[in-house]
């Protein structure tokens, strides 16, 4: 009995997130865009990410660099250590990773601000002053999330690769040239374009769920806390269980 | 006007509205009283489309609200201003932008005319130079009068308060109370106020229904309400309860 209730209320819950996403395109095509907005969730998830994306990209290439090169070194592959750090920075650890702090610090806050306004008749209010919450709340955080995760994953993989380069080349020894005409033979276009793909799809989950979340709140304070917990666990799942499936769909499509 | 046909509403088992009924006029003042959790606000959130009911039918000048989707309520609801319990201002925004929201989302005036718009309506509710306040800046009574300030801004044909005067002191509930009789006399507007307070409904009401277990117990004037001698109509107008003396 207990299990059919669980089933239900996730059924319940996708059906719900489809029907948003159906009235978020619907309200793109059709309504007048908040730009303003837009800006300011523009400036809170992009300029106000800076510090976590940069120190996520840096530390992760510098750990995959020093990791790397302790196995490679053992079979005399030095001078490959930074061209599989730049091929797990752009297909993998950089969209995944950069997605997971966006979901930590940007789908919570949208959880919690847009629970705060639901339990507080906020959105009812802007209802009755004949405003679709969607059009107003919903449309300039998702494309907003959409313009800045891709941005951001480009600068997490560009400062992983910087930091690796540093450690590698600087601190361990490895030869600059060699490592560098390797990082520029293994690195394909499609690495990079498999990136951007999973950071806009990413960016759209992170999104979608905590607008989700926050819309369909209830229950006071205890509720927006729960609505903020579930919106990051939810996003950081969809984020991990979507790469493994995006990872093999991309690589069908683009070669390997 | 605005009719309610046979409304009944379910949260589970508990039955919030049962079979109301009742018929508003243009330019009416109702006020619609009852104890707590006996279903005013809901019955309010369904008047505006808010809430949809479980069985029973909302027309606003004869268009049903049933079965409309979201956004071709709110067209209906572009004639509504609603105050909520909570005034509900948006906390991201300061006061002048809260009460110039529809008119910015309209883009049909300027800046400046939207500026001399928010100032007259603040004005009116006596907050004249709030405008660059934030909401959590305000005293309860203040926020309220803010709240109504949104609301007048755009003129709707009816205005809809949800227990205006709770949690604020007499002296204030009495200020609001006579800008709710000044609003509806300046626009004209159909009023429809739910309150557990008896000098409010002393002050607003031209008619009153009583709301008791889901239905309308009373649907009366005023003065007939106060000198009614019958004993729920008696208990609640002079505030009392049911409750036993146990020894305590």
């Amino acid at each position: 009995m207990e299990n059919r209730a669980g089933l239900e209320y996730w059924i319940r819950g996708l059906g719900r997130l489809t029907m948003l996403l159906m009235e978020v395109v619907k309200s793109l095509f059709t309504q007048r865009f908040n730009w303003d907005g837009f800006l300011q969730q523009l400036h809170f998830i992009g300029v106000k990410s800076q510090s976590v994306v940069l120190i996520t990209g840096a530390f992760t290439g510098m750990v995959l660099c020093a990791q790397t090169y302790f196995q490679f070194h053992k079979v005399h592959m030095d001078s490959a250590t930074l061209a599989v750090v730049s091929v797990s920075m752009c297909s993998e650890l950089g969209p995944v990773l950069t997605a997971l702090m966006v979901a930590g610090r940007v789908g919570a806050s949208m959880a919690a601000e847009l629970g705060t306004m639901k339990v507080t008749e906020q959105i009812d209010a802007l209802r009755t002053l004949a405003t679709h919450p969607v059009d107003y709340l919903v449309v300039p955080r998702i494309l907003a999330t959409l313009v800045a995760v891709p941005l951001l994953t480009i600068e997490a993989i560009s400062i992983g690769i910087g930091a690796a380069y540093v450690v590698g080349v600087g601190l361990l020894d490895i030869d600059a040239a060699y490592s560098w005409s390797f990082v520029m033979k293994y690195t394909d276009a499609h690495e990079v374009y498999s990136g951007m793909i999973k950071a806009l799809f990413f960016g759209l989950s992170i999104a979608l769920v905590g607008c989700y979340k926050g819309l369909f709140c209830e229950g006071g304070a205890e509720g927006v806390g729960k609505a903020t917990t579930e919106a990051v666990v939810y996003a950081s799942i969809t984020v991990l269980m979507s790469n493994f499936f995006l990872t093999l769909l991309l690589t069908r499509l683009f070669g390997s | 006007m605005i009719e309610a046909q046979h409304l009944s509403k379910k949260f589970g088992t508990n039955v919030v509205l049962d079979d109301v009924s009742f018929t508003v006029q243009e330019g009416q003042r109702l006020v619609i009283i009852g104890r707590s959790g006996t279903g005013k606000s809901v019955l309010l959130k369904h008047l505006v489309g808010l809430m949809e009911p479980d069985q029973g039918e909302v027309l606003v000048n004869g268009e049903k609200l049933t079965g409309l989707d979201e956004r071709e309520l709110l067209r209906v609801r572009s004639r509504f201003g609603m105050l909520f319990q909570s005034a509900a201002l948006f906390d991201s925004l300061s006061v002048a932008e809260n009460v110039g929201f529809v008119l910015q989302r309209e883009r049909k005036l300027s800046p400046k005319e939207v500026a001399d718009r928010v100032a007259e309506a603040l004005e009116m509710v006596e907050l004249g130079g709030t405008q660059d306040k934030r909401p959590s800046d305000l005293s309860g009574g203040m926020r309220k009068r803010v709240g109504l300030a949104c609301t007048i801004i755009y003129h709707p044909e009816i205005i809809l308060y949800d227990e205006p005067t709770t949690g604020l002191d007499l002296v204030v509930s009495d200020s609001i109370d006579r800008l709710v009789l000044r609003v509806n006399e300046k626009l004209k507007a159909t009023t429809i106020v739910v309150t557990h307070d008896m000098r409010s409904v002393r002050t607003i009401a031209q008619r009153v229904i009583m709301l008791y277990h889901g239905k309308v117990y009373a649907d009366t004037t005023p003065e007939e309400l106060f000198a009614s001698q019958d004993p729920v109509i008696y208990k609640f107008v002079n505030g009392i309860s049911d409750a036993k003396n146990n020894g305590f």
